[in-house]
C-alpha cells in the first residue's frame, strides 16, 4: 500500500476512535445537567445515584476523547500538511475558535463538576455543569462548521492556489453546516439514550430494581423514541441536501449507475465498479425516486456522469458509501422499533418491574448501537466526499506529506493496537461499573432509604 | 508607532509571542503532572493515589495547552506546521501514544476492577514517561534544526533525559507544595535528585544552541548584547541556589517554605525558554523559515486575533477559579 492509502486509513482510524467519545459526552454533558437539575427540584437521593453513576461514565469518556483529540491537532500537520498550506486560512481560525471557546471552557469546569461537588456551592456546581455540557457541544459545533465546510465551501476565494475568507458569515453558516451539526447532535443523543437504556436494561437482567435504575432506564428509552423520528427526518433534509450539492455522492448511496427515473431503494447490491453496474439487485421500484424526489418519476443522479473522459472516476468509491449508508438506516430502523416498544412497556403500570426479559437483552445488545450508526453516517459522507478533501478545492491526493509509507505503516499499527485494547478495555470497564453499582445495591435488603445511597461514592 | 501600521508584521509576532506564551504554560503545567507520573514507581500505593489526587482537577486543562500551541502553529503558521511536525514524525507518533496511554490510565486505574489496577498504575508510568522523553528529544532535535545525523540525535537524547528530569523535578516541587507528611519529605528528595538533571539540561542547552549557530552566537555574544542579557544566566544562577537552600530547609513545620522551590521552579523554566525563545527569533523552522514566511494571511489571522483578546482573558480567570477551588492540600478526590 502507498503512503496516501496508508495516511488515509490511519486518519480514518484515529478520528473513527476519537469521534466515539465526543458523541457520547456531547449528549451525556446535557443529560447529566438534567439530572442535576431534577435532584436540585426535588432533592430526591434517586436522581443524584443515577447522577453519580453517570458522571463516572462521563469521566473516562472525556478523557478518551480529549487524548484521541490531541492526536487529531498533530495528524493534521504529521500526515496532511497541504491541508493547512492550502485552506489553513479558513480552517486555522474555526479550529482556533475551537479551542479558544470550547476546549478551555470544558477541561477547566469539568474539574470542578467532578471533584467540587463537596468543595463549591451547589450552584456553582450546576454552573459547572452546565458549563461543560455548553463546552462539549461549542466544540461540536465549530468542527461540524469546519467540516460542513470541506462538504459545501463557500464564502472564499482561491489567490495563488491558497484559498483566502471573503464572507466569514457564509462559511459559518455555510449549506450542508445545520443539517450536519443537527444530524450530529440528535445521533449523539441517541448514542447517550441506547447506552443509558443498554447498560439500566443490563442492571435490571441482574435483578437490580432500585428507583435510580428504574428512572434511568425510562429516561433512555423514553429519550431515544423521541429522539428517533425526528432523527430520521433530519436525515432526510440532510440528504436532500446532499443530493443539491454532492450530486455524486447520493448517486453511491443509492448505488445508481445511470441518471433516470423511477430509480428503485435497493435494499442489497453488490456494487461492481470494473464492470460499472451492480450484481444480485433486490430493490423497491422507483423508491430511490420517492425518497429524493418525492415524485416516482424523479430524476436520481446516476454515478456515470462522473466519469471524467479519460475514464477516470470523479464519484466516491462506490461499495463502502453504499454499505455504510445500509448500516446506518438499517441500524436506525432498529432503534424505533426497540425503543417504541420499550417506551411502551416502561410506562405500562408496574411497568418496571415487569419489563421484557428478552426485551432488556436487546437493550443491553444495543447499548452501543449509537457508535455503529453514528460511524456507518460518517463513512457514508466522508468516503462520499472522495476524491475530494475540500470538494472541487483540494484533492485528498494532493495534500498528504511527504512521509515513507513504512512510517506510516508502522505508527498505524502502533495506533490501531492502542486503540483495540482501550476500546475494549472501555466496554468492559462501562460493564463493570454497573455491575459493581447493582452489588453495592444488594447488601440493603429494604429498599435503599432516602440519604442512603449518598454515601461514600469515592471517585472510582 | 510604526510598527503596528502593517498587520502583516504585527501579527506574526503577536501570534508567535501567543505561542510561545501556551508553549510555555504548557511546560510548566503539564510539565508538573507528568513529572509527577514519571515519579510513579518510586511511590508506595497510598501515596500514588494521593500523588494522582494532587493532580486529578487539572490535567485535563494543563494538556489543553498543548493542543492550543499546537493549535497556533497550525493556524497561524501553517507552512512550518508541516514542515516541523512531517519532521518529527516518528517522535510526535510516540508522544501520542504516551498521552493516549496516561490520560486513560488516570481514569482506569480507579475505575477497572482493582486487579488491573497494577497495570493501569504501569501505563500511567510508562506514558508519562514516553511523553516527557518524547518532548525531550523533539526540543534537542529542534535547536540541531531538524536534521537527522548521529551528533543531533545524540544530542537529543540528551535533552530528551534532561527535559525528563526536569519534568520529575517540577512534578516533585508540586508534590511537595501539595503533599505533606511522609510523602511531602520524600517528594523533597526527589526534587534535589532531579535539580542536578534541570542544571545539566539548561547548560547543554546553552552551550550548544550558539555552537550550532553562528547566528544565535552572534545574537549573544557580541557587544553590547552581552551586556543586556547578562542578567538571565545570573538570575537563573541565583535561582538555582534559592531552589537548593530552600530544598535543604524543607520538610518545615508550617509550611513556610514549601510554596518556594514550585514558583521558583517556574521562573526558572520561564527564563530558560525566554532564552530559546531569543535565540531563534524571528525564526520558526530554525535557521530556515521565518514566521513572516509562514504567517497566515493577515486577514485570517485578524479574526483569530480579535477572538483571542475576549477569550483568553476569560480562559486565565477561570483557570484561577479552578485552582482556587482545589488549592491546599490535595485531598481524596471524591465525586461527592
Amino acid at each position: 500500500m502507498d503512503a496516501l492509502l496508508l495516511s488515509r486509513i490511519q486518519f480514518g482510524a484515529n478520528i473513527s476512535f476519537h469521534i466515539l467519545f465526543p458523541t457520547i459526552t456531547i449528549a451525556l454533558g446535557w443529560l447529566l445537567l438534567y439530572l442535576k437539575l431534577r435532584y436540585n427540584a426535588s432533592k430526591d437521593d434517586k436522581w443524584m445515584a443515577v447522577y453519580r453513576f453517570w458522571v463516572k461514565v462521563f469521566a473516562l469518556s472525556f478523557a478518551m476523547g480529549v487524548v484521541s483529540g490531541i492526536t487529531m491537532s498533530f495528524q493534521f500537520g504529521t500526515n496532511w500538511p497541504g491541508f493547512m498550506e492550502t485552506v489553513g486560512n479558513i480552517a486555522g481560525p474555526l479550529l482556533a475558535y475551537e479551542v479558544l471557546t470550547a476546549f478551555f471552557l470544558e477541561a477547566v469546569f469539568l474539574g470542578i463538576m467532578l471533584f467540587g461537588f463537596s468543595r463549591v456551592p451547589g450552584w456553582l456546581h450546576t454552573l459547572a455543569t452546565l458549563l461543560v455540557a455548553v463546552g462539549t457541544t461549542l466544540s461540536a459545533f465549530w468542527i461540524l462548521v469546519l467540516n460542513s465546510w470541506m462538504h459545501t465551501p463557500v464564502g472564499f476565494e482561491m489567490r495563488d492556489g491558497v484559498a483566502h475568507a471573503t464572507d466569514w458569515w457564509a462559511i459559518v453558516f455555510n449549506p450542508s453546516m445545520p443539517y450536519r451539526l443537527t444530524h450530529m447532535l440528535l445521533a449523539s443523543g441517541l448514542t447517550v439514550a441506547f447506552l443509558v437504556a443498554g447498560l439500566s436494561a443490563f442492571r435490571w437482567l441482574l435483578k437490580d430494581r432500585s428507583d435510580g435504575v428504574r428512572v434511568a432506564l425510562r429516561t433512555g428509552v423514553t429519550l431515544a423514541a423521541v429522539l428517533i423520528p425526528v432523527q430520521i427526518y433530519v436525515g432526510d433534509l440532510h440528504g436532500l441536501n446532499t443530493l443539491e450539492y454532492q450530486p455524486q455522492k447520493v448517486a453511491a448511496m443509492e448505488g445508481n449507475w445511470q441518471t433516470g427515473s423511477h430509480v428503485p431503494l435497493l435494499l442489497f447490491a453488490l456494487p461492481d465498479e470494473e464492470a460499472r453496474e451492480n450484481r444480485f439487485e433486490v430493490g423497491i421500484p422507483s423508491g430511490a425516486s420517492l425518497i429524493l424526489t418525492h415524485r416516482a418519476d424523479g430524476v436520481v443522479p446516476g454515478l456515470d456522469d462522473f466519469v471524467a473522459e479519460d475514464g477516470t472516476a470523479l464519484h466516491p468509491p462506490v461499495a463502502p458509501v453504499f454499505w455504510a449508508f445500509r448500516i446506518m438506516v438499517g441500524t436506525g430502523l432498529a432503534m424505533l422499533v426497540v425503543s417504541w416498544v420499550a417506551t411502551w412497556l416502561v410506562w405500562r403500570r408496574n411497568g418496571f418491574a415487569r419489563f421484557n426479559p428478552w426485551l432488556a437483552r436487546g437493550l443491553v445488545a444495543m447499548s452501543f448501537a449509537g457508535w455503529l450508526a453514528t460511524l456507518a453516517g460518517w463513512y457514508t459522507t466522508e468516503i462520499g466526499r472522495q476524491p475530494w478533501l475540500v470538494q472541487g478545492v483540494l484533492a485528498t491526493a494532493d495534500a498528504v506529506g511527504d512521509v515513507s509509507a513504512g512510517m506510516v505503516a508502522s505508527t498505524l499499527a502502533m495506533y490501531l493496537t492502542a486503540y483495540a485494547l482501550l476500546t475494549a478495555a472501555y466496554v468492559g470497564v462501562l460493564f463493570y461499573l454497573a455491575r459493581r453499582a447493582t452489588k453495592q445495591q444488594e447488601p440493603s435488603p429494604t429498599p435503599p432509604k432516602a440519604g442512603a445511597v449518598t454515601h461514600a461514592a469515592p471517585a472510582e | 508607532m510604526a510598527l503596528f501600521d502593517d498587520p502583516a508584521v504585527w501579527l506574526p509576532i503577536v501570534f508567535a509571542l501567543l505561542m510561545g506564551l501556551s508553549i510555555l504554560i504548557y511546560v510548566v503545567l503539564d510539565g508538573f503532572d507528568l513529572g509527577v507520573g514519571v515519579l510513579f514507581p518510586f511511590a508506595d500505593a497510598d501515596e500514588r493515589d494521593r500523588m494522582v489526587a494532587s493532580i486529578g482537577p487539572f490535567w485535563d486543562a494543563n494538556e489543553t495547552w498543548l493542543v492550543l500551541a499546537i493549535g497556533l502553529l497550525l493556524v497561524a503558521f501553517p507552512a512550518a506546521h508541516g514542515t516541523i511536525l512531517t519532521a518529527l514524525y516518528l517522535p510526535v507518533a510516540l508522544l501520542l501514544i504516551g498521552l493516549i496511554l496516561r490520560g486513560v490510565a488516570f481514569e482506569f486505574r480507579a475505575k477497572a476492577p482493582a486487579s488491573h489496577k497494577p497495570l493501569w498504575n504501569v501505563a500511567f508510568f510508562v506514558g508519562s514517561l514516553m511523553a516527557s522523553l518524547t518532548q525531550g528529544f523533539m526540543l534537542g532535535l529542534y535547536i540541531m534544526g531538524l536534521e537527522y545525523t548521529a551528533e543531533t540525535i545524540a544530542f537529543a537524547l540528551l535533552t530528551s533525559v534532561c527535559l525528563t528530569a526536569g519534568y520529575a523535578f517540577i512534578g516533585a516541587c508540586w508534590l511537595i507544595l501539595k503533599t505533606e507528611g511522609r510523602l511531602q519529605a520524600r517528594a523533597v528528595v526527589w526534587a534535589k535528585r532531579g535539580l542536578a538533571g534541570v542544571v545539566a539540561g539548561i547548560a547543554a542547552v546553552s552551550l550548544a544552541s550558539p555552537l550550532v549557530s553562528p547566528r544565535i552566537f552572534d545574537k549573544w555574544f557580541s557587544v553590547p548584547e552581552v551586556l543586556l542579557l547578562a542578567p538571565l544566566p545570573l538570575v537563573s544562577a541565583g535561582l538555582v541556589v534559592l531552589l537548593f537552600v530552600s530544598l535543604r530547609h524543607l520538610p518545615d513545620d508550617g509550611e513556610r517554605w514549601s510554596w518556594i522551590p514550585f514558583v521558583t521552579a517556574t521562573v526558572l523554566f520561564a527564563l530558560a525558554f525566554a532564552g530559546l525563545a531569543y535565540s531563534f527569533y524571528p525564526y520558526v523552522v530554525p535557521e530556515r523559515m521565518t514566521i513572516y514566511e509562514a504567517a497566515s494571511a493577515p486577514e485570517s489571522l485578524f479574526i483569530i486575533f480579535v477572538g483571542t483578546c475576549f477569550v483568553l482573558p476569560a480562559i486565565i480567570g477561570y483557570t484561577v477559579l479552578s485552582y482556587t477551588v482545589f488549592r491546599g492540600k490535595a485531598r481524596e478526590l471524591r465525586y461527592d
